[in-house]
C-alpha cells in the first residue's frame, strides 16, 4: 500500500477493498462488520435514541485526544443523554487525497480504542476521498444509537423550578486546549482536553437516581449556551452562581489572555444535570464516586423568576444575565 | 500581578464596604461615563450595575475601537478582502462588523477573501514572511493601546526589509473624542472614567483639560470591582465638593507620565490626521495615518483608498448613546431591529459596545 491516501482509495476497488481490510477491520473490526454486507443487521430493544454528528477538530491531533476518539466519544455522549446506553455506530470518513497512512491509521486505532472503552460496536461505514484542499485532511461523520432504559427519558424541556442543577466537573478545558494549539500558544500548565465517553457514567447515575430531567453535554457553545438551551425548552429561569461553577486555574488564565469566556467554551467530557433538587446530594455522591465526575459540584437552581432567561450571581453578590453565544467567539484587539 | 493580589480587587466584603461608602459620598445624581468599552463589560460582567446605588446613571462613552471604526472603514477592509493576492490580517472582534448592505469580513471570507485573524500584528508579520507571493494587510484600528505595537511592527517589517507588509491604519485618539463630548452642551455628564489601558501609554497630562477647562472630575482606573468602586466614590466626593479634578486610580498600571517609549515609536511612524468616527462623525486630529518617511507600509495610499462620511443610519441613535445622551435601552431600534446577530449601529456591533453589553447582560 501507498503510504498515502490516494484518490483510489474511494474508488470502489481493490484500493478501497485494501483500505477496510487493513485498516479499518484492524482497529474497529467485530463479527457485524467484518461481514462487510451493505448494511448491518442490529439486535435492539426500543424505545431508541440516534445521534449524528460530523467532526472536522483542527488541529485532528490536540492536548488529550485526536478527532477519531473525539468522533466516538461525541455520539456515545450525545446518545447518552437521553437515557439510553449506546451500543453502534457507524462512520463515514472524508479523507484529503495526500494524507499520510500512517495519520489515518492513528486516527483509526484511536477509535477503536474509544469505542471498545465505550462498549459499542462499529456496524457500519464509508470512505471518500476527494482531490487534495476539497477538505482538510480528514472529517469523520459518526451515527449512534443506543436503547432508552428510564422512562421518562431525560430531555431539554422537563427542566422545572426547584430543580437543581449540577455540572460534573470544570469547563472550558476543550475548548482552549484546542483554541490553544491551533494558535500555537503555549500555557505555563498545558491545557488538556477533558473529551471521554460518558455513557458508563451516565449510566450510573440514572440507575441511582432515575428521576432526573435533563442531561446534556456542553459541546459547542459551552456550558452557557446548553443552559440557555434547556431554559429556553423548558421555559424557565436557571439562575447559576459565578463561584459554584469549576473552572481550572491555567483555563481562567489563559481564556482572559485571549480575551475569550470559558462558559462558552466546548466541553467533550462533562454534562449537565437537572434534577428535583431534594436528590441534589445523593446524585452528587454516585458522580463524585467516578473518576471522570470527580469534579461534579452543584452550579444553581431553576426558578421561575426570568422565563426562558439564564442569569448568573455574581461573587459580588449581584446579578447578570448570561446570554447565549452570537456566533463563535473571537478574540479582541484590547 | 500574583493571583492573591488580584484576588482582593474583587473581594466581595471590601466591595460592600467600598458601596457603603459610595452611598455615603452621593449627594444626589451622579452621571458618569466610562470612555473605554472595557470598563462598560467589566461594570456589567462582575454584577456591579446591578448593585450600584440608583442615583449613579451610568453612560457608555466612545472608547469601543470596533464601535467607532466608521462605516466607510469597513467598507475599505471589504473591498481589500476581495482583492487577488491580498491577504487581509485582522483582530477577531472586527470580523462581524457590518458595512454595506450589511456584509461584514465573516461574509467577504465565505465570499473568497482571504482573511486571516490574528492575536497581534506580530503575527499579520509572520503571514506576510509565509507568504512572500501575496500582500498581507494590517487592519489597524484601535487606540493609543494598539497604536504603538502597531507602529514597533512597522519597525521590524522596515528592519527586515518586508516589502509585502502593509498596514490599513484607522487608529483613533481618545483625547480629541473627550474635546467633542465635553464642547456639547447637550450633553450631560458629571464626570468621567478614563480608559486604563489608553492611559498607560498617554498619562495624566492630557485629560488634565477636562478639569481645568471643563470642570469635570475624572479618574483613571483599573477594571476591578474594586477600581470601579474607588474611582466612583472619588467622583462622588469630587462632585459633593464642587471640585473639579483629575486622578491617577491606577498607579500599579499607569504612571502619571504615561510610556514615553511607546509614544516615541507611535509618533515615529504615524502623524495625527482628522478622523471619521462612527456614530459621532469627523474629529479633527483623532486619527493617526502614516508619516512620510514610512509611507510604503500605507495601505491607503496603496490601494488607493479615500475614506467619505456617510448619513447616519435612520433611526439608530448610536451617536446619542456614544454622547451619553441617552441609554441604550431608550432606543427605539434597541433590541428590536438592532440585535447582536443584525446590529444596526456601532454600539451594538462590538462586544465592548454599550448596546451590546445593555442587549447581553442586562437582567431585565
Amino acid at each position: 500500500m501507498s503510504d498515502k491516501i490516494l484518490l483510489d482509495y474511494g474508488s470502489g476497488g481493490r484500493a478501497s477493498h485494501r483500505l477496510v481490510a487493513d485498516l479499518f477491520l484492524k482497529h474497529l473490526g467485530n463479527p457485524e462488520l467484518n461481514r462487510l454486507n451493505d448494511a448491518a443487521r442490529l439486535d435492539l430493544k426500543g424505545p431508541l435514541a440516534m445521534s449524528t454528528d460530523t467532526f472536522t477538530v483542527d488541529p485532528i491531533f490536540f492536548p488529550g485526544g485526536d478527532i477519531g476518539g473525539l468522533a466516538v466519544h461525541g455520539t456515545v455522549n450525545d446518545v447518552s443523554m437521553l437515557g439510553a446506553v449506546p451500543r453502534y455506530l457507524t462512520c463515514g470518513f472524508i479523507l484529503e487525497e495526500g494524507l499520510e497512512l500512517a495519520t489515518l491509521e492513528r486516527v483509526v486505532a484511536s477509535m477503536g480504542e474509544a469505542a471498545r472503552e465505550a462498549g459499542v460496536l462499529v456496524v457500519a461505514g464509508d470512505t471518500k476521498v476527494v482531490p487534495k484542499g476539497a477538505v482538510d485532511k480528514i472529517f469523520i461523520n459518526t451515527t449512534g444509537i443506543g436503547e432508552i432504559f428510564v422512562d421518562p427519558a431525560p430531555s431539554g424541556e422537563r427542566a422545572r423550578p426547584g430543580d437543581a442543577i449540577l455540572v460534573t466537573g470544570s469547563v472550558g478545558d476543550h475548548g482552549l486546549a484546542i483554541l490553544s494549539t491551533r494558535q500555537g500558544l503555549a500555557f505555563e500548565t498545558p491545557v488538556v482536553s477533558d473529551a471521554a465517553s460518558l455513557n458508563h457514567s451516565i449510566v450510573r447515575l440514572l440507575k441511582a437516581v432515575p428521576e432526573v430531567h435533563v442531561l446534556r453535554d456542553p459541546t459547542r457553545g459551552g456550558l452557557a449556551t446548553t443552559i440557555n438551551e434547556i431554559a429556553l425548552s423548558s421555559n424557565v429561569c436557571c439562575e447559576l452562581e459565578e463561584t459554584a461553577i469549576p473552572v481550572r486555574p491555567e483555563v481562567r488564565g489563559g481564556c482572559s489572555f485571549l480575551g475569550l469566556d470559558p462558559l462558552y467554551l466546548a466541553n467533550e467530557g462533562k454534562f449537565l444535570c437537572f434534577l428535583p433538587g431534594a436528590l441534589a446530594d445523593q446524585a452528587l455522591d454516585v458522580l463524585r464516586a467516578d473518576p471522570l465526575c470527580a469534579g461534579a459540584v452543584r452550579i444553581g437552581t431553576v426558578t421561575d423568576a426570568h422565563p426562558g432567561k439564564v442569569v448568573l450571581k455574581t461573587p459580588l453578590g449581584g446579578t447578570r444575565l448570561l446570554n447565549m453565544l452570537e456566533g463563535e467567539q473571537l478574540p479582541r484587539i484590547c | 500581578m500574583s493571583r492573591e493580589l488580584l484576588e482582593q480587587f474583587h473581594d466581595p466584603a471590601l466591595c460592600r464596604d467600598l458601596l457603603d461608602r459610595l452611598r455615603a459620598e452621593l449627594s444626589g445624581e451622579l452621571r458618569f461615563m466610562e470612555v473605554c468599552g472595557t470598563h462598560t463589560v467589566a461594570i456589567f460582567q462582575s454584577g456591579l450595575r446591578s448593585l450600584l446605588p440608583k442615583e449613579i446613571v451610568h453612560l457608555s462613552g466612545p472608547g469601543c475601537p470596533v464601535c467607532v471604526t466608521h462605516e466607510s472603514e469597513v467598507n475599505a477592509f471589504l473591498d481589500l478582502a476581495g482583492k487577488p493576492g491580498v491577504i487581509v490580517a485582522t483582530f477577531g472582534d472586527l470580523m462581524r462588523v457590518p458595512g454595506r448592505k450589511g456584509h461584514n469580513l465573516k461574509s467577504a471570507q465565505a465570499d473568497g477573501g482571504r482573511v486571516s485573524v490574528v492575536y497581534s500584528p506580530f503575527d499579520a508579520l509572520k503571514l506576510a514572511q509565509d507568504n512572500p507571493g501575496d500582500t498581507v494587510v494590517f487592519l489597524g484600528v484601535g487606540f493609543e493601546t494598539t497604536a504603538p505595537t502597531v507602529a514597533a511592527t512597522v519597525l521590524m517589517a522596515q528592519a527586515q526589509g518586508l516589502k509585502n507588509f502593509k498596514v490599513l491604519s484607522f487608529h483613533k485618539l481618545v483625547p480629541p473624542a473627550l474635546e467633542v463630548l465635553l464642547a456639547d452642551e447637550a450633553t450631560r455628564i458629571d464626570a468621567f472614567i478614563l480608559p486604563g489601558h489608553v492611559s498607560a501609554v498617554i498619562g495624566l497630562a492630557p485629560y488634565l483639560p477636562i478639569a481645568e477647562r471643563h470642570g469635570k472630575a475624572a479618574a483613571i482606573t483599573g477594571f476591578e470591582p474594586v477600581d470601579i468602586l474607588q474611582a466612583l466614590i472619588f467622583l462622588a466626593k469630587c462632585k459633593k465638593e464642587g471640585r473639579a479634578e483629575v486622578a491617577n486610580l491606577y498607579r500599579r498600571v499607569v504612571s502619571d507620565a504615561g510610556n514615553a517609549k511607546a509614544r516615541e515609536i507611535m509618533a515615529q511612524v504615524f502623524t495625527p490626521s482628522d478622523a471619521l468616527w462612527r456614530g459621532i462623525g469627523l474629529i479633527p486630529g483623532s486619527g493617526l495615518e502614516f508619516a512620510e518617511a514610512f509611507e510604503a507600509f500605507d495601505a491607503k495610499k496603496l490601494f488607493g483608498i479615500t475614506i467619505e462620511d456617510c448619513p447616519p443610519l435612520p433611526g439608530c441613535k448610536c451617536g446619542e448613546v456614544l454622547k451619553g445622551r441617552i441609554r441604550p435601552d431608550e432606543c427605539p431600534l434597541f433590541k428590536k431591529s438592532c440585535t447582536p446577530a443584525k446590529p444596526v449601529g456601532p454600539c451594538m456591533v462590538s462586544t465592548e459596545g454599550s448596546c451590546a453589553a445593555y442587549f447581553k447582560y442586562q437582567v431585565e
